[in-house]
């Protein structure tokens, strides 16, 4: 590659993309920044043809003119990687919104980047690497302690075959742009590594093998952890329609989640929602590490109102920082709200480049996009024989609430699970709303296979619920048709019964202290009184007295979720509780 | 050194292109037409020296002979404390026989506001409308829709609450508006004495299209001056499905592939960046957004309300005139009920609804004739009274005398143990003798 930088000129605009006439070489998707009006505007190409190359840029482009001057840079669109990306919140470019804040005050002005880690800011090192190690990419060097991870300084993931460690810092507090290590690679080039790489965000990060997910992600939210688990370094998606309730439930999970590190993608979304988590995670303690819940949290806020163009690196940004992490060996969790708008950006660009539309004028590359996406995420073990996992969650907005759309069948055709939100249970204050009449998850099985004798309990019970659910909807439909009467008493306890499995188990109230969160045991005991319930062959005298029972013991079962676990008041409410069913 | 061109090559919708040079992507352009008359423009693209313009009066009589001259400056609006009772059509010139604002100018469709400056609402608004205040509060800087079909009195409603809130500064975008409708909104306001502290952008249904477009972002921008001078504003939008008509009527001439129903795909963004602009300042003032979304033939589902629905924090549903307690949705009311208003607010609100889901059913039960029971009976006889006196847009009245009504109605219709409420609220609230 020639080491002239190419130049070029606007010969014409449209909105946010821009046609450029340029000398010299350029690449497909290289960074470009356009200097219009005293700013310097970022973009990048998104397509070349002749001497004239389509360039989107990521921010207003009013004021621009012809012959504006653009400058290539060569490079791809770039994530800063390294010590200092928790606690942030960043903008789909990773621009340090706070930072932003304090310089300019209440508005995003255009034009203005600033460095995404922080610059002054020393970090106590600690090598791991001795002198005349032989290393390679993404080998640890050394690690430095952020926030509540471990943090592993790595050779940089880009570089090629093996190389020796000729020189490395002792312990010591260094910035991120301190040389921390020199290495010789075998033609004897030399390279200075210091705490900080780039990685194009496009390009997934994965050195190393990938294994198979099989272990399970507690999420201590009931209805995902019971019949719809998701596994660790597995992919699910959260459709709903609009007041379903999608957003609550990716903030409890991003809450509660049993993970190390949780990127938090704000795709396009309300901005009043990120500010809940700006404002609430702070103070919220952290029940895993005793710190505060945003010491393990990253937040990539492009909310509705920011340019649409930077909507589309937003979520690469976010997955590019969460496999950075996933390479050191740490369990991450990346959230998405919302992956439509996403794909909206997507489409909007289409249009301009007047490409020939598919189903509801969404490009024709949409689904295999949405399938890279999720295949980002999985198990990793590196070069280290570390394991780390990177698991995805993507919530989706089909218009109208029609899952029949392309955004939502493009990725139910590549996660594992399936989280469906309803209307219908929304309307019903049946919270979470995920529907079990049509979510699933492809990892219960799998789960089962290899799972101990207390999680094949846990299962087994599931999946009799599960059932008597299907077969209850079946007999309440009928119900509704041709009254009680019309049912047989038997028809009618496995109805109660589904009922009463949803009621105690599968709603949950993210408003109260104590049933907000529901951890594994708390959930097998839980099981194990639904189980016994289930299971049971009762007898009743009437109808009016099976609903009369059922309505009581929902009731209780309800009551003993509001009471702190392990407490002398839970345990004597859960022996009454059994007594009581054991005695019916 | 302002230049001008004397050739129009091609008119086409809404969309007129010259031949020019050195212009800027947003630039105004005057185009004085034959018959006398001139109009605004708007570059929205260009290819080499081909230039398009948005022509804000429509392309009706433009000729290829005009003239045309650009004004080397964004679509601005004036701005300043003289706005005040004045009313403007979509491109910020006086319709009301006053004189042209000679103020400061600010740019419209500014930089969006830093997420990180935002603060959690929390301070409620009074509307005196128990289905508001008791049932879906609203908080400042919220965005709301009030979800309607045509015919619905939701002019009238947007109209009351402006009146009845303590809001500093209110600003009224009127778009695809009757022109009886923009007399109502006058005199009501003029009658209330709201007009004073109230400044209009009206486009009425029969001035050119592209002038709708520009009332949200003319309304926003004013209303954001507003708010960092201190202010706390309410900005009214109605109806926003003529601003999404609009959208859509000129982006298909400008051949662009519809996605739903004929709507652009941009339809979401253009919406919510319209939206978004309800905020609540660190330290400042706010903008709160209340709009009327009418929806085309009930329909939830259409392209409209759908994306609206996922942009704003709730909506009221207008039914039969009243708004309906079940469709209604405020999503910051959690942030002040029972904080901000009196302890028993939440639990009161959850209660009298769930009974009033049960009065539904029972009164279904008595259309179709069934033998009612003595607890259809009480439900009946509760609903009656729930939709007279909270239910009805006619009642006026203070938050705590609307929870006491509550608690009145409850213990005419239902024994302390029927209502299922906590015995801490009964004891204290209730009103049963």
């Amino acid at each position: 590659m020639s080491s002239e930088k190419a130049k070029g000129i606007i010969a014409g605009a449209q909105g946010n993309l821009m046609t450029v006439e340029f000398e010299g070489i350029i690449r497909q998707n290289e960074v470009v920044y356009l200097s219009t009006g005293g700013k310097n505007l970022k973009g990048e190409v998104i397509e070349i043809d002749g001497r004239k190359a389509k360039v989107q840029i990521f921010e207003p482009t009013r004021g621009v003119k012809c012959g504006d001057a653009v400058e290539f840079t060569s490079e791809l669109l770039s994530v800063e990687l390294g010590p200092g990306l928790l606690q942030n919140v960043y903008d789909g470019l990773q621009n340090p919104l706070e930072k932003i804040a304090e310089e300019n005050g209440y508005f995003l002005p255009r034009g203005v980047y600033l460095a995404p880690l922080d610059q002054s800011k020393k970090w106590d090192f600690t090598p791991i690497a001795k002198t005349g190690d032989t290393v390679s990419a993404a080998s640890y060097l050394g690690r430095v302690p952020e926030a509540v991870i471990d943090h592993k300084i790595m050779v940089p993931f880009g570089f090629n075959g093996n190389a020796k460690v000729i020189e490395i810092k002792p312990a010591g507090s260094y910035t991120i742009n301190e040389v921390i290590a020199k290495l010789q690679d075998e033609s004897g080039k030399i390279t200075e590594v210091t705490m900080v790489q780039k990685w194009p965000a496009k390009f997934p990060i994965k050195v190393g093998t990938r294994l198979f997910p099989d272990k399970q992600l507690f999420t201590k939210c009931r209805i995902v952890d019971g019949p719809f688990p998701v596994a660790k370094g597995g992919t699910f998606c959260t459709p709903g329609p609009f007041g379903a309730g999608k957003t609550v439930l990716q903030h409890q999970i991003s809450k509660y989640a049993e993970t190390q590190v949780v990127i938090v993608v704000a795709c396009g979304e309300r901005a009043g929602e990120v500010v809940e988590i700006l404002k609430e995670f702070p103070h919220l303690d952290d029940p895993q590490t005793g710190k505060k819940l945003m010491d393990r949290t990253c937040i990539i806020c492009n909310t509705s109102s920011m340019p649409v163009a930077a909507r589309e690196s937003s979520i690469y940004v976010g997955t590019t920082i969460a496999e950075y992490y996933r390479q050191m060996g740490v369990d991450t969790l990346l959230l998405a709200d919302s992956t439509s708008r996403w794909a909206q950006a997507l489409r909007e660009m289409s249009g301009r480049l007047e490409e020939i539309p598919g189903e509801e004028a969404f490009p024709a590359y949409l689904a295999s996009r949405i399938a890279e996406f999720y295949e980002r995420a999985g198990v990793l073990k590196n070069p280290a024989g570390d394991t780390g996992s990177l698991t995805i969650g993507g919530a989706v907005s089909p218009a109208g609430g029609n899952f029949e759309e392309p955004v939502t069948q493009s990725t139910l055709a590549v996660v594992g699970c399936f989280l469906g939100l309803s209307r219908e249970r929304s309307d019903a204050r049946r919270f979470p709303a995920i529907d079990p009449l049509i979510s699933w998850s492809k990892y219960l099985d799998r789960f089962y296979d290899e799972a101990d004798s207390e999680t094949k309990a846990r299962i087994d019970v599931v999946r009799l619920a599960q059932s008597m659910i299907l077969e209850g909807d079946e007999i309440g439909k009928k119900m509704s048709v041709v009254g009680e009467e019309g049912v047989s008493i038997d028809d009618m306890v496995v109805f109660l019964k589904g009922e009463f499995y949803d009621s105690v188990f599968l709603q949950q109230n993210a408003f109260d202290s104590i049933d907000t969160s529901s951890d594994r045991k708390r959930q097998n005991e839980q099981l194990e009184v639904v189980g016994e319930v289930l299971r049971k062959k009762f007898s009743f005298q009437s109808k009016e007295d099976a609903r009369k029972f059922f309505l009581s013991l929902s009731d209780d079962l309800i009551q003993l979720n509001y009471i702190a676990k392990e407490t002398d008041d839970y345990k004597r409410k859960r022996e009454s509780i059994l007594a009581t069913v054991r005695g019916a | 050194m302002i230049k001008t061109y004397n050739s129009i090559e091609k008119v086409k919708g809404s969309i007129a292109q010259v031949r020019a040079e050195g212009v800027k992507l947003g630039e105004l352009a005057e185009i004085k037409l034959r018959d006398g008359r001139s109009t605004l423009a708007e570059v929205i693209s260009f290819s080499g020296d081909k230039v398009n313009l948005q022509i804000y009066r429509g392309t009706r009589g433009v000729s290829t002979g005009d003239q045309t001259r650009f004004l080397s400056k964004p679509m601005q609006v004036a701005f300043g404390d003289s706005l005040l009772g004045r009313v403007f059509n979509g491109a910020g010139e006086p319709v009301d026989g006053g004189a042209q604002v000679a103020e400061e100018k600010v740019e419209i469709g500014g930089p969006s506001f830093n997420p990180s400056k935002r603060i959690v609402p929390k301070r409620m608004i009074k509307t005196n409308i128990p289905m508001i205040d008791m049932f879906n509060t609203l908080v400042r800087s919220q965005k709301i829709p009030i979800f309607s079909i045509p015919g619905e009195p939701y002019n009238e409603l947007l109209a009351r609450i402006a009146s009845q809130t303590d809001a500093d500064v209110i600003v009224l975008g009127g778009m695809g508006l009757k022109f009886d409708d923009y007399e109502f909104f006058y005199r009501y306001f003029t009658k209330t004495g709201a007009m004073e502290k109230t400044t209009m952008f009206i486009h009425t249904a029969s001035d050119p299209v592209v002038e709708c477009i520009l009332v949200p972002d003319m309304a926003l921008a004013v209303a954001e001056q507003f708010a960092v001078k201190d202010k706390n504003v309410l900005v009214l939008l109605t109806d926003m499905t003529s601003f999404a008509d609009a959208q859509k009527e000129i982006s298909i001439s400008m051949e662009m592939v519809p996605s739903n129903r004929g709507y652009p795909g941009s339809l979401y963004s253009d919406l919510a960046s319209r939206y978004e602009k309800a905020v609540d300042i660190d330290g400042s003032g706010s903008i709160t957004v209340i709009a009327v979304t009418t929806m085309p033939g009930d329909d939830v589902t259409h392209p409209v309300p759908d994306n609206t629905g996922y942009i704003t924090e709730g909506q009221f549903y207008l039914h039969n005139g009243a708004i309906d307690p079940f469709g209604s949705l405020s999503r910051l009311k959690q942030q002040v009920m029972g904080k901000v208003t009196r302890k028993d607010h939440g639990d009161l609100a959850n209660a009298m609804i769930r009974l009033y889901a049960d009065a539904k059913k029972a009164k279904d039960r008595e259309s179709m004739g069934f033998r009612l029971s003595e607890w259809d009976r009480k439900l009946i006889k509760y609903a009656v009274m729930f939709e007279r006196d909270l239910m009805d847009l006619s009642v006026n009245l203070d938050i705590e005398e609307q929870l006491d009504l509550g608690w009145k109605i409850l213990s005419e219709c239902f024994a302390k143990n029927e209502v299922g409420l906590k015995a801490e609220w009964i004891e204290k609230y209730g009103k049963w003798k």
